[in-house]
């Protein structure tokens, strides 16, 4: 490599083009379609959403650092179970933090935290970009993945907790359906949809985000 | 007490893989476009889990779980002076049993059964990161089945389970490729919508009843209705 080549700008264009394009046009979980597993399971409410979220995304900044700094040492051969190594490796250092400062979370999210080492968005992003890209670039794309993962894993949270239970981040926000000390909506005889806290409902509400965003922008329609 | 057929049971229909946890959805939406794939993909899975989930359950109990080292020095029993708990290696030795095994058994299955390599052979290093497979690892550990046996009972079933969701959805997909989907639904978005209504008709085998207790209560209250049903006939 010549070193006169004349150094980016740390916010050049083409960087930022590597986090805004996977909100939307590119956006993991309705146009790669990765990481799909994890996403549905554990948006039964907001704060599992979240956490989730977080933890994706620091599992996949840091995944992004340590794989494109080793790119050019990693036999190709043996790749996918180094990039496997360094996933688990984070992914115990996740699960030991949230066992130790959020255990009722870490609980309610149970199998799916060591299921982020299968994580398609992980392993997709190693191989797609961090295995041929510097560090800052790979950083960026880490940043605007896991973004783009997040918002859609938050905003198909928000609305099964708030029409499955009432409420968001556990506080009531359509009133109480308590008998007795019964307010706002539900004394109007409103009742929460039980059916989108069940599993199924997480598969249809991202089929209505994909069709939502679809008809937005004719250029992602697939033809069949 | 679950015995091992309900264990089997319930792995294939109530606690089915993909429509119950999601697990392994990305290649079940990226290989389920034709049912011939779908199939090669399915018999993957089932065998792959067969083979790796009892080789867990040995790590988990011998080596991983608080106590499981007992064999090796009784210090270091549950109940030993130094009770030694590993388990947080877990997820590092899961992964890496199940990468070298799918890369193992690629290797043994195209020496010797050639015809099922040019079958799964393509399907094979998918697999290493499919998350069923991690995910029926997790799943044991966190279940605590009590032998062997049942761990494997859960792993068939839940390759079963897996094998009929994939075929099933491609069977759907081939057909719908004649219907009118609106534009922005076509592939991924109504693939979604039909797996969810697969999910919701999966849900009606959450009323099976497991276990020998709950068994016979079934039976009894069975056979007050063949009474009363009697008595109305009678009446009638």
């Amino acid at each position: 490599m010549s070193e006169k080549e004349p150094r980016e700008p740390l916010f050049s264009k083409k960087n930022k083009k590597l986090v805004t394009d996977p909100l939307t046009d590119n956006n993991p979980i309705t146009i790669q379609v990765l990481g799909i597993c994890s996403a549905l399971a554990i948006t039964v409410q907001v704060e599992q959403a979240v956490v989730m979220s977080a933890s994706v995304l620091f599992v996949l900044v840091f995944g992004n650092i340590i794989v494109s700094m080793l790119r050019n040492l990693i036999p190709s051969r043996i790749r996918i179970i180094v990039q496997l190594v360094v996933v688990a490796s984070l992914v115990i250092i996740v699960n030991e933090v949230l066992a130790a400062f959020l255990p009722d979370v870490s609980e309610k999210l149970s199998v799916f935290v060591g299921l982020i080492i299968t994580n398609c968005i992980i392993m997709g992003r190693f191989e797609a970009f961090a295995m041929g890209n510097k560090v800052w670039p790979s950083i960026m794309d880490a940043l605007g993945n896991s973004f783009g993962y997040a918002w859609i894993l938050i905003l198909v949270a928000f609305f099964r907790e708030l029409l499955g239970s009432g409420t968001l981040w556990g506080v009531q926000i359509l009133g109480s359906a308590i008998p007795g000390e019964e307010w706002g909506l539900y004394t109007m005889g409103y009742a929460n949809n039980n059916m989108m806290i069940l599993p199924p409902m997480a598969l249809i509400v991202v089929g209505i985000i994909i069709w939502v965003q679809r008809s937005r922008n004719k250029a992602l329609i697939e033809d069949h | 007490m679950e015995s091992t057929l309900d264990i089997f049971v319930k792995a294939i229909f109530s606690e089915n893989m993909i429509f119950a946890y999601f697990l392994g959805m990305c290649s079940y939406l990226a290989v389920s476009k034709t049912v011939k794939t779908a199939v090669g993909l399915g018999a993957a899975v089932i065998f792959v889990l067969v083979v790796t989930v009892p080789v867990n359950y040995l790590l988990e109990n011998y080596l991983l779980k608080e106590g499981a080292l007992e064999w090796i020095n009784p210090e270091w029993g549950a109940n030993g002076s130094n009770p030694l708990d590993l388990s947080f290696l877990s997820f590092i030795m899961f992964i890496a049993v199940v990468a070298s095994i799918v890369q193992l058994v690629e290797m043994l299955v195209e020496k010797f059964a050639p015809a099922l390599y040019g079958a799964l052979g393509i399907f094979l290093p998918l697999i290493a990161v499919n998350c069923s497979i991690l995910g029926g690892a997790l799943f044991m550990q966190e279940r605590q089945y009590s032998t062997i046996l049942d761990a494997t009972a859960f792993s068939l079933g839940s390759g079963i389970g897996w094998f009929i969701a994939i075929v099933a959805i491609a069977a759907i997909r081939e057909k719908i490729r004649y219907s009118k989907v609106p534009a922005p639904l076509r592939g991924l978005g109504i693939t979604f919508i039909i797996t969810g209504l697969m999910g919701i008709a999966f849900m009606s085998f959450m009323g099976i009843k497991y276990g020998k207790e709950e068994a016979k209560d079934d039976k009894s209250s069975a056979v007050e209705i063949t009474i009363e049903e009697t008595n109305t006939i009678n009446i009638g």
